[in-house]
């Protein structure tokens, strides 16, 4: 009883020199546990007469609260001091690369094939697609082109027998699909075509997305409305769009839709020529002969076509110069997109 | 086809400027390629003639002329020109004039000068220097008959442009500058002068007569004869100026005239020499095997069905396309007989193409020459002709086969047809406005609609749809109505037993690969080197041989864009295409869409978390089994053999029994010939099998727990864990939930001949909780199962 202050004052001493968890519950071990010397006292208590007894207990207990808020406090502190040093020590430069693999990339005639698909099938074409060994009749016949017309002449047309051909637009899937389904039509062609040229501005393969819509009462004016919003989609500007009559022996009329150079805004440039003009789709009401090659009733329904160069609609939305880079396949090249 | 801005205008001259008329055309569909001025910006050059030449007393290349043309009587001029002579006439540039700018685009002005102490006032100049020309030799010899001191621009008409029109095939009656001018006269409201041209008398009476044997393939053929001509005379200057503008280069009077009328009236001629021929003149098919010389020396085996012009010897011209080598023109023809005829398009079309031939005439007849022109053209051409090389004109000698002449066509149009075709009501008076503009002629005409009458020269015009585009490209595409079109929202079944296509290419990009587009048609080397003799479909035609097999697989293309990369200093590669093959099958070709992936290099991008290490079989693999996760399929591999694979590095894909693909390390020796020294990855599967998915069935899930246990053994190394893997899921009951391979080792403590593989089972019960001795149970009865297949011990 008499060293009750000194046992205290020693334990708060060791309390507060505590450098670790493990120390700090040794002393409570040692005062406060059930062998301690604070605890050792309470026991002693017995031997003190009964007057004196509450007085020296209540002293003991003070003491023993004393030193139990003291290590509780010290405990918090040592806590808190062991995050702080693991948190010190586990900090990382986060500048660091993560770990993971490097991403692949679509090729930009697929990403731009991608885009205009996602256009048109948002109102509802569906996409189409066919073989590339064609047959004449497909290819040619059933589409207005007889053996002997000038047109295919254009056509640069690469030969695999006497009847059969690399397609040469994706038209031939149009025809397919007229002689397959009943209007009301409206599909996308999406595909490689092949010509037999190649120079700076023309490779022997390259795609084409064509679409065909046919029902009744179909006029030059819908083609324009879909021909005009889709551009306008397409490069995401309110871009001018004219329409210039032409010739394919598939429509009539026909139409060559040109959009305002995008590059120098109708101001003239080398890659307008000057004209302020970007010649970018192909376009027409299909001709009724057309029609009748696919057993549809020209008299009850009118329909347009329109097809467009993806690569060329590619170079001019990502800026590309050189058409051959499309299928050199080069990854400094594949990776810009 | 390319003419002379003021050869049109003189024709039809609306007041418009250049730009506007090329605009005005193009937007008609008349598409304008070009538009270049015959000559460079300049002035103050006059025609100046040399009266004297001295050589220069300091410069052995240059000479002292004395020029007339100036202002004073004679100039003195230095100029170091070869070809300066007395007595040519030249571009004199006076002092103050100013030439075509040079690469710095500031005009060159003409000063006095001294050269090596001569005074110099002005410069004697050659086409180039006046942008006027490709003669670059010297100075440009002016015809004689110029005026002294005229202005060059007005004496040589420069002020005038060269536009090149780009035509479509159905505009054949824009091929000459009275089909364009009559067109420029619909567009502008402009009256058109015609030429005039009066039938000239016939001074002689020499003629040949004329046959048709080939029914409505040659219906009129206008035949005369001038005899007595001169061919010493050369064309006028005007003439051989416009033909120029034309890109037609002058050869004698006879020939220039024909070539002037193809382009005036767009009537293609020939001429033969009357001495030459026997007898009469008989136009019919060709029989096989007759042979012709035609111009320019080339022997032609005709085949069975070309139109020939013949007289008594045999093949005399190609109808239409080319006249022989034997009864041309020559500078000695005193007398000749002029062709003037009408071929039909479908005699002509493709014909000249069949002999690898492409002639101005060819290219009209087989889009169509209007008919009536025959006669028309025949008495320009003679006028034309004794003007510039005298002689006597025969009669004209007209055969005519009247019944096959191409019939008068009407075509009716509906007045709703408009509102349908074009989405709008076009007023009548508009209708009848554009299309009697177009020259054809209202022939009846009731409430519901028209019916009109073609002109001869539009071949394009036979139904109401021709109608239609006539009357929207004269009102103008720009002007019609736009309006946004109603798809009917008809909603189908939606499938969900084929994924979309675009998933794999998803998954392969997350995974590293980049998507190659490669050519469909391929090496024939590169295909044997992966196909040996398998068959492949041949192009007739190839654009080049490197470019001539269509690919039976996707691979070779996947490994030409390897190597171009390998070449380029890429390390690691990893690519994959989407895309037909073709397969020849019988007479037919099989065309099945594929995906092919390719990796080389290291596993991973360089990065400070990569691990080391080059791609393997099991990274390829991986990806492979990535993609077919997507399909929620059975899938499994087995052991294959591709000529082109490593033998022990090669797997088919399987699928509900059927091969869908195969995956593997392209082999070592086809890798020596590429030239590539790491090793090549590759798989390929068909797409539309591999694409083939299930519709997810729902099973309850379990509530009670799992029990996991993992199972080593040691079996023959060449063992396939997929065998040990089947055996034991097919004997440890139905609560194995899960089987796994977590380790494969061989090695230090493990028989050379042996490998140890780590298994890890998963058991669970639907409804209850298992218990050990069940877990025990199946245990024991794997264990078994393998030691008795597969000589298996346990570790």
């Amino acid at each position: 009883m008499d060293n009750l202050k000194e046992l205290t004052l020693e334990a708060l001493d060791l309390v507060a020199n505590a450098q670790d968890l493990a120390a700090l519950d040794s002393v409570r071990v040692n005062y406060l546990g059930k062998k301690g010397q604070l605890t050792a006292l309470l026991k002693g208590l017995g031997k003190l007469s009964a007057e004196e007894r509450p007085a020296a207990g209540a002293e003991i207990n003070k003491a023993k609260v004393s030193v139990e808020a003291e290590i509780g406090s010290r405990k918090q502190a040592l806590e808190n001091a062991a995050i702080e040093a693991k948190l010190a020590a586990e900090k990382i430069d986060v500048t660091l690369g993560g770990r993971r693999a490097e991403l692949g990339g679509a090729h930009p005639v697929t990403r731009t094939l991608k885009r205009i698909e996602e256009i048109f099938t948002a109102v509802g074409y569906k996409v189409a697609q066919g073989p590339e060994i064609e047959d004449d009749f497909h290819n040619f016949e059933a589409l207005n082109i007889p053996s002997h017309h000038p047109a295919r002449a254009m056509h640069d047309t690469f030969y695999v027998d006497a009847t059969h051909v690399l397609r040469t637009h994706t038209s031939p899937v149009q025809v397919r699909t007229m002689r397959n389904k009943k209007p009301p039509i409206q599909v996308i062609c999406p595909g490689r075509v092949y010509r037999c040229d190649s120079d700076l501005t023309h490779t022997p393969m390259f795609h084409q997305v064509e679409g065909l819509v046919v029902d009744k009462n179909i006029s030059f004016a819908d083609l324009k409305g879909t021909v005009d919003q889709f551009l306008k989609s397409f490069f995401e500007a309110d871009v001018p769009v004219r329409f210039r009559p032409s010739y394919f022996p598939f429509t009539e009329p026909s139409a060559e839709v040109d959009i305002q150079c995008t590059n120098c805004s109708g101001e003239g440039c080398r890659i307008c020529k000057n004209t302020g003009w970007l010649e970018v789709m192909g376009c027409g009401m299909v001709h009724p002969n057309v029609f009748d090659s696919c057993d549809i009733d020209a008299t009850e329904f009118t329909g347009f076509a329109f097809g467009m160069g993806v690569e060329r609609l590619a170079m001019l939305r990502y800026g590309v110069n050189d058409l051959r880079l499309f299928f050199e396949n080069d990854l400094n090249f594949l990776k810009q997109f | 086809m390319k003419f002379s801005e003021s050869w049109l205008r003189s024709w039809v001259s609306p007041s418009i400027s250049t730009q506007a008329l090329v605009d005005q055309l193009t937007m008609a569909g008349l598409e304008v390629d070009a538009v270049e001025p015959v000559a460079g910006d300049f002035n103050g050059v006059v025609v100046g003639e040399i009266i004297a030449v001295a050589q220069h007393p300091d410069a052995d290349k240059l000479r002292v002329c004395q020029v007339a043309g100036g202002a004073d009587e004679l100039t003195q001029v230095v100029c170091g020109a070869p070809n300066a002579r007395v007595g040519i006439k030249i571009p004199f540039a006076t002092v103050g004039a100013s030439l075509p700018p040079g690469p710095d685009g500031k005009p060159f002005k003409i000063k006095r000068a001294k050269l090596r102490g001569v005074e110099s006032f002005g410069m004697l100049c050659g086409q180039t220097e006046l942008q006027a020309g490709e003669d670059d030799s010297g100075l440009w010899e002016l015809p004689l008959n110029l005026v002294v001191g005229a202005e060059l621009r007005e004496a040589l008409n420069l002020n005038d442009n060269i536009i090149e029109v780009d035509l479509t095939p159905n505009r054949s009656d824009c091929l000459s500058i009275r089909g364009l001018a009559r067109e420029t006269g619909v567009l502008n409201r402009t009256q058109v002068s015609e030429v005039t041209i009066e039938p000239v008398a016939a001074t002689s009476d020499k003629r040949v007569d004329v046959n048709l044997g080939a029914g409505d393939a040659c219906p009129r053929y206008v035949g005369r004869v001038i005899s007595g001509v001169d061919l010493s005379r050369p064309s006028p200057q005007w003439l051989q100026e416009r033909l120029r503008r034309s890109d037609v280069r002058s050869i004698d009077a006879v020939v220039d005239v024909t070539n002037y009328l193809l382009l005036e009236l767009g009537q293609p001629m020939h001429a033969f020499d009357l001495g030459k021929l026997s007898g009469d003149v008989s136009v019919r098919l060709s029989n096989t095997g007759e042979k012709l010389t035609i111009l320019g020396g080339q022997e032609v085996e005709l085949n069975d069905s070309t139109l020939l012009i013949t007289d008594k010897s045999g093949p005399i011209a190609m109808a239409g396309i080319m006249g022989g080598e034997p009864t041309s023109v020559t500078a000695e023809t005193q007398d000749i007989f002029l062709e003037s005829a009408f071929f039909n398009p479908l005699a002509i079309a493709g014909k000249a193409r069949n002999y690898g031939l492409h002639t101005d005439s060819s290219h009209r007849f087989e889009r169509g020459v209007d008919p009536d022109l025959c006669l028309l053209a025949m008495e320009r051409a003679t006028e034309l002709l004794l003007q510039i090389v005298g002689g006597d004109a025969g009669p004209v000698v007209c055969a005519e086969r009247a019944a096959d002449l191409p019939a008068q066509r009407q075509v009716r149009l509906e007045r709703s047809r408009i509102q349908s075709g074009l989405g709008f009501a076009m007023p009548d008076e508009e209708v009848l406005d554009i299309l009697a503009r177009l020259g054809l002629v209202l022939v009846d005409s009731d409430p519901q609609g028209w019916a009109f009458s073609v002109p001869s020269y539009r071949f394009d015009i036979s139904i109401d749809a021709d109608l239609l585009e006539e009357l929207a490209r004269i009102y103008g595409y720009n002007n019609l109505p736009t309006t946004d079109m109603r798809i009917p929202a008809v909603i189908g079944l939606q499938t969900e037993t084929v994924l979309d296509g675009d998933r794999f290419d998803r998954q392969l990009i997350a995974r590293g690969y980049q998507e190659a587009i490669t050519y469909s048609f391929i090496d024939p080397k590169m295909h044997r080197l992966f196909s040996g003799e398998q068959p492949a479909v041949e192009l007739l035609n190839p654009i080049s041989a490197d470019l001539s097999v269509m690919r039976t697989s996707l691979i070779p293309g996947l490994a030409t864009a390897l190597m171009h990369n390998v070449n380029r200093q890429q390390q690691r590669v990893r690519i994959f295409e989407k895309g037909l093959r073709f397969v020849p099958n019988g007479s037919e070709t099989t065309q099945t869409q594929g995906i092919a992936g390719l990796i080389y290099g290291p596993r991973e991008a360089t990065s400070w978390t990569a691990s080391k290490g080059d791609v393997d079989f099991y990274d390829i693999k991986g990806d492979l089994e990535a993609l077919l996760e997507l399909t929620a399929r059975d899938i499994s591999f087995q052991a294959g053999i591709r000529d082109y694979l490593h033998p022990g590095q090669t797997a088919e894909v399987v699928a509900s029994g059927v091969v869908i693909g195969v995956v593997g390390a392209l082999h070592p020796q086809l890798l020596r010939e590429l030239g590539v020294s790491k090793a090549v990855f590759v798989f390929e599967l068909d797409l539309a099998e591999s694409l083939i998915t299930e519709v997810p069935k729902f099973v309850p899930l379990s509530k009670f727990p799992e029990v996991s246990r993992d199972l080593a053994v040691v079996v023959g190394r060449q063992l396939e864990v997929s065998a040990l893997q089947s055996a034991m899921a097919a004997v440890a009951g139905e609560n194995l939930k899960n089987l796994k391979v977590f380790d494969v080792y061989s090695g230090e403590g493990i028989d050379p001949q042996r490998k140890s593989v780590a298994f890890n089972l998963t058991f669970q019960h639907p409804s209850r909780t298992l218990n050990e001795e069940e877990i025990n149970a199946s245990i024991a009865a794997v264990v078994q199962r393998l030691e008795e297949e597969f000589d298996a011990s346990l570790r």
